[in-house]
């Protein structure tokens, strides 16, 4: 191990205690310095994946949806408060549940759903579809289908960027399965090692397809899988995303400040079984409704703005009709947007 | 024209490249300090620095997961592999992320990178440093696929793979490395999916890359003694393959050998033998012949070894059955 990675690791228990703090599972929500307007932004922002995940789920339904699907429901507030505390020109990678990150990321919802109907009018012309889809513009890298495999891609990115000493760094999620990939340890292993502007995201929704945390991880404590590389872990409550935000806030801050790499585990739960194909026999359905009815990020949030005046009745109905209108527009989009044409079969096989 | 070693070759390639660009780097076990575990990497950490040679831990999977993210961000790795068998450990990021995410991006994301090594057998290292990858890699659309044989290709096939903006797998041999061969002065570049007509003939064509080149023309030589006019073309990249170069050659000798050292099934001398059914299914005089490695993994003992390796003599007993055939025939 370098000199620099051992640092890091003495600093690590201070850091990572630090930043525990900010856990508010019991709590409904933190204190937040946000505006107003940014915060009720939070909310159009998750309801806008919510909403174009249950578009996507009857596309999905209706067989305008091919192969896998995997929707992101329950999760809003992950990828929502992380996002929010990032900065134009912040790269971003994730796993196969993508749609909600490319939304979070600013990506046009015409071109994500188009991508899922495999029409021209997607992100990837079709030819990627709901598991590879990519926005260079937006800093979006995918999307990726091997579980892990981000994990090391999102490293790199990472490299480039402090290579080319630009203060930007990487936003890499990955679940809770892919959290037991050998890869990962291998790219926490150089992260560390070469102080890399990497934030690894474990977003923790309890069951790797219907493998439950507790029956893959010898230790559940994912937050602290980082440590013995020296890179410096925090749990944070996903179902409340003033919290996600927070810690997403300072986190960011260490990172950008060339302090080397940064592990969040977001606890999260995802209310649709693991793609459109798994009924999710693996859980009991006490144990969904639970989230859906107590523990819900939109409706939590909801309560919260209401309670601290922010937003009333009207304005949720205002966010809600124009949260509507994008998802009807993309729906209609890519259910007209054409197939691509047969000459596309051989086309971006290389690069000229 | 200089006599250099294929090793000074790369090493010259990748350093004027890098001295030409600054996104490229040096990426992998032991390129740095070490100077590389077969020395090609000489001389690059003093020149470059350690922010461009960079030893990676032993971690293939990892540091060859990273680089395909690197070239995402438009770095152009140069990745070696201490050894082409290593990187089985990273195959998945070699195919499902940097060979197919430009299609699956809609052509938005490149990785322009080169992975780099030796492949196939050395002497005397067994079953799992032995193999070679040529047809595992030349089977996957998305990659460039290059094997050259001497100093001069070496050079300026890796410089050309360096500027590709296309992932290119790049086999060298270790066999080869210390060998010395005539080097053009000067910018040297040779264009990735040209073969080269390294001896011309008139009876047989004999097809081989890599180390086979060698084998291919001391076959030349021998065969030439018994009044056989060998033409040996030297493949230099296997993905895309220059099947027009074959195709000329056999329309003017009637007959193919293929020569390679990897294994028989599915190999490059398989799709060399397609080629044949496909476009000269009425030139051939004899059937095409196949001189490959055994269907072994390869054994340490020095006597097996030798066994499961093609040589120059298979490839002279190869062309006198398929020539004696035509001599029957006529």
């Amino acid at each position: 191990m370098s000199a620099a990675a051992t640092k890091a690791a003495a600093k690590s228990p201070a850091k990572s205690a630090a930043l525990k703090s900010v856990d508010t599972a019991k709590k409904s929500s933190v204190t937040s310095d946000l505006s107003k307007e940014k915060q009720i932004a939070l909310l159009r922002d998750m309801l806008l994946i919510r909403r174009f995940e249950e578009k996507a789920g009857q596309l999905y339904g209706m067989g305008l949806i091919g192969g896998f699907c995997h929707l992101y429901i329950g999760q809003e507030a992950v990828v929502t408060g992380i996002q929010a505390a990032a900065r134009e020109g912040d790269a971003v990678i994730t796993t196969y549940r993508d749609h909600a990150h490319m939304l979070a990321c600013g990506m046009d919802a015409k071109g994500i759903m188009a991508e899922l109907t495999g029409r021209i009018g997607g992100f990837s012309k079709g030819k990627g579809g709901s598991m590879h889809m990519f926005s260079v513009e937006r800093q979006f890298f995918g999307g990726h289908g091997i579980v892990g495999a981000n994990v090391p891609l999102g490293t790199g990115m990472a490299f480039a960027q402090k290579y080319k000493g630009s203060d930007a760094l990487t936003m890499t999620y990955f679940g809770d399965g892919a959290s037991n990939q050998g890869q990962v340890f291998e790219s926490f292993n150089m992260a560390s090692l070469w102080q890399l502007p990497v934030i690894y995201i474990i977003e923790n929704n309890e069951y790797a397809m219907g493998t439950s945390v507790k029956r893959s991880h010898a230790s559940a404590e994912l937050y602290k899988l980082g440590e013995p590389f020296g890179i410096p872990g925090v749990q944070v409550n996903g179902m409340d995303v003033l919290a996600v935000y927070e810690a997403a806030k300072k986190v960011i801050a260490h990172v950008r400040a060339g302090k080397g790499p940064y592990l969040m585990e977001v606890k999260t739960y995802r209310y649709r079984g693991h793609s459109m194909s798994d009924p999710a026999k693996y859980r009991s359905k006490k144990e969904v409704e639970d989230y859906k009815e107590n523990r819900d990020s939109i409706n939590q949030f909801r309560k919260y703005l209401e309670a601290a005046g922010m937003a009333n009745e009207a304005a949720f109905k205002k966010i809600e009709d124009e949260v509507k209108a994008i998802v009807h527009e993309a729906a209609e989009f890519a259910k007209e947007s054409p197939e691509p044409d047969a000459t596309e079969l051989w086309t971006d096989i290389l690069s000229q | 024209m200089t006599a250099t070693t294929v090793r000074v070759a790369l090493r010259d390639a990748m350093a004027e490249e890098m001295r030409r660009d600054p996104d490229v780097f040096v990426i992998g076990e032991e390129v740095a300090e070490y100077q590389g575990a077969y020395k090609v990497t000489e001389g690059l950490l003093q020149e470059f620095g350690a922010k461009r040679v960079v030893d990676t831990p032993i971690t293939e999977h990892g540091f060859a997961g990273l680089a395909v993210g690197a070239a995402f961000q438009g770095l152009k790795p140069v990745v070696e592999f201490m050894t082409w068998n290593f990187a089985m450990q990273a195959i998945d990021q070699i195919l499902n992320s940097a060979a197919k995410t430009l299609y699956m991006s809609g052509g938005q994301v490149k990785s322009p990178m080169v992975f780099r090594g030796p492949n196939g057998a050395a002497s005397r290292v067994g079953a799992q440093h032995s193999q070679c990858y040529a047809s595992w890699y030349a089977h996957c659309p998305g990659l460039k696929v290059v094997a050259p044989y001497d100093a001069a290709d070496a050079k300026g096939l890796l410089k050309a793979a360096i500027r590709d903006p296309n992932p290119v797998i790049f086999l060298e041999n270790e066999l080869l490395y210390g060998v010395s061969f005539d080097v053009p002065e000067g910018e040297h570049i040779v264009p990735i999916g040209k073969a080269a007509v390294k001896k011309q003939g008139t009876d047989v064509t004999i097809v081989a890359f890599s180390i086979c080149v060698k084998y291919a023309l001391e076959a030349a030589e021998k065969l030439k003694a018994e009044g056989i006019s060998a033409e040996v073309i030297d493949l230099r990249t296997l993905r895309p393959l220059d099947k027009q170069c074959i195709i000329d050659s056999v329309r003017k000798t009637h007959r193919l050998i293929s020569v390679e050292e990897g294994w028989p099934v599915a190999g490059i001398g398989s799709e060399i033998a397609a080629i044949a059914m496909e476009e000269l299914f009425d030139e051939l005089d004899a059937p095409m012949v196949r001189v490959t490695g055994k269907d072994v993994p390869l054994p340490y003992a020095a006597n097996l070894e030798k066994l499961a390796l093609p040589t120059t003599d298979d490839v002279v007993a190869a062309a006198r059955e398929i020539c004696q055939s035509r001599a029957r025939a006529a």
